[in-house]
């Protein structure tokens, strides 16, 4: 969902919530997203951290983030999830989390994404995570039925391996060990054994080494072997893609005021202006990309 | 024309309410209407909401009004039935269908009509990926643009697309016999384009008016087929 008004920022949460509430029954094993909103202070990193431990005190993390790295702010709590905004750069604070605190997850880090994802129906996730009051410039769910590895509030998505990018995938992908191990020699870290997170991890690469959203992702087209749709958020915006033969579900629909993508148009029409919005299916192995245009 | 689709029964519409009824309760009543063929001929089904499977396997001379959205295979297998969807329909719509009528007013997704040996199915918006996949008898009219790969391995019936055809449309088509009127991406191996004779613009005008669709000049499209040079069109390949 890319919000193209203010109106439309100021209920991205509750209109993504509908969406995610729609699909339910396409992925009841679990639930994500990926909010863009709040944009950190410069030399500042926004990071979402997970902690297995429902009883967390996330006012001794921020404490102690604040202490090893020099500055962070009040942890901003949903659920099993905190967003603190931290005085010093990703690896800083992924590095500070393997030392201090390994048993807690870097869902996400940048400066202005924040990732929230969770085991459990989409409708309990939604009011679990308050996603109705949350406001934002665009936004990335997913509804979740496992097929290549365990249900895990780590391996549902989005994925987020870069710094503000996300990705969420309908498919399944034939050669993610061998472009894993690939990948680890670039440099890319993984955490678990699930093949969304290697085609997040090879975007992430492929920018990392000069490509825009839209070369990285006519690089999937040669490089990854499998079936998909995704769905990938950046600082800017959100691009689609779909594999050549086109077999996994999407609709596109955009009016005035917003761009939405999902499974099926059921998550669609539950949002404002659906009935008059522009709507079709993406075409295979082509790039479809919305970005803000800077002030 | 069918007299089903004219002239439903007055008086005897049965309205169930999705949001209230359980789906399956609403697929069985519809089964029984089968053995019996007594019951409503008139149904209106409210809140749909996307649900799949809608209306699936009917085997009844009804006429059943979905008001909203169907989700996946909706009216899949239908037989005599006439089911209409006041919304759009999700993947697969009418596949399998033996005879009876579908009608879609907004858009369906990819596959409709895979396999659908007869009846006819009525695309009012667009149609996604893989309509009349592998068709076998049925006859689709899209009131407007057909997705890729469409009428990929079509066997016979007849696809007419008022708007355009994405690529590879008609790969290794056998005797379907396609028209569109707007552009096409690209065609299929084996599928070419083909004269347009009198016999070809009156069996496109025909369908339209049995589509109840106005506005479209059927002169205007061209009609695609199969060239018959793949394999099994070799008689050295027969068994």
């Amino acid at each position: 969902m890319f919000a193209k008004s203010e109106e439309v920022e100021a209920r991205l949460g509750a209109d993504l919530a509908a969406m995610l509430v729609q699909l339910s029954d396409r992925g009841p094993d679990s639930a994500g997203v990926a909010f863009y909103r709040d944009e950190a202070p410069p030399r500042s990193t926004k990071v979402t951290l997970y902690s297995a431990d429902p009883g967390e005190d996330w006012g001794v993390v921020a404490a102690a983030l604040r202490e090893a790295l020099g500055g962070a702010g009040e942890p901003a709590v949903r659920a099993t999830h905190a967003c603190i905004v931290v005085e010093a750069d990703a690896e800083e604070v992924e590095r500070w989390a393997v030392d201090a605190r390994p048993d807690l997850r870097v869902m996400s880090a940048g400066s202005v994404i924040e990732v929230y994802k969770e085991v459990g129906r989409p409708e309990a996730f939604a009011r679990q995570f308050a996603l109705d009051d949350v406001r934002g410039t665009h936004a990335l769910g997913h509804t979740r039925m496992a097929t290549e590895s365990r249900v895990t509030t780590e391996a549902s998505h989005p994925f987020s391996t870069g710094l503000d990018v996300c990705l969420v995938h309908n498919g399944s992908l034939s050669n993610h060990n061998r472009l894993r191990l690939a990948l680890r020699r670039e440099g890319i870290p993984f955490r678990t054994d699930n093949d969304t997170e290697v085609a997040a991890g090879y975007l992430a690469w492929r920018m990392r080494e000069g490509a825009t959203l839209e070369q990285a992702l006519e690089g999937c087209l040669d490089d990854l072997d499998g079936f998909y749709t995704f769905l990938v958020g950046t600082a800017d915006g959100f691009a689609v893609l779909r594999d050549p033969i086109a077999c996994k579900p999407a609709v596109l629909a955009e009016t005035d005021d917003w761009v939405a993508m999902a499974s099926e148009y059921r998550a669609i029409a539950v949002l404002p202006g659906a009935e008059d919005a522009r709507v079709w299916e993406p075409s295979p192995g082509v790039v479809y990309a919305w970005e803000r245009v800077a002030a | 024309m069918t007299a089903v689709a004219a002239s439903p029964p007055v008086g005897a519409v049965e309205t169930v309410d999705l949001a209230v009824t359980p789906l399956r309760e609403l697929n069985q009543r519809l089964h029984h209407l089968a053995r019996d063929d007594t019951g409503p001929g008139h149904w209106r089904v409210l809140h749909p909401n996307g649900a799949h499977a809608l209306a699936c396997g009917l085997d009844a001379d009804v006429v059943v009004e979905i008001e909203g959205h169907a989700g996946y295979y909706c009216a899949g297998m239908n037989k005599r039935a006439t089911v209409r969807v006041r919304g759009s329909a999700g993947t697969g719509v009418a596949e399998n269908m033996m005879s009876g009528r579908v009608v879609v007013e907004g858009n369906a997704s990819q596959s409709a009509a895979a396999t659908a040996h007869g009846g006819l199915l009525v695309v009012h918006g667009d149609a996604a990926a893989r309509c009349a996949i592998s068709l076998k008898g049925a006859d689709v009219v899209v009131r407007g643009s057909v997705g890729h790969m469409s009428a990929f391995m079509a066997q016979t019936g007849r696809l007419v697309v008022c708007g355009d055809a994405g690529e590879a449309l008609g790969d290794s088509i056998y005797e379907a016999r396609l028209y569109v009127a707007g552009d096409v991406d690209g065609l299929g191996a084996d599928c070419v384009e083909k004269e347009m004779r009198a016999e070809h613009v009156h069996e496109v005008r025909e369908l339209l008016e049995r589509a109840q669709i106005d506005g479209v000049d059927p002169a205007a499209f061209r009609r695609y087929g199969s060239e018959r040079r793949l394999y099994t069109f070799k008689v050295d390949n027969a068994y």
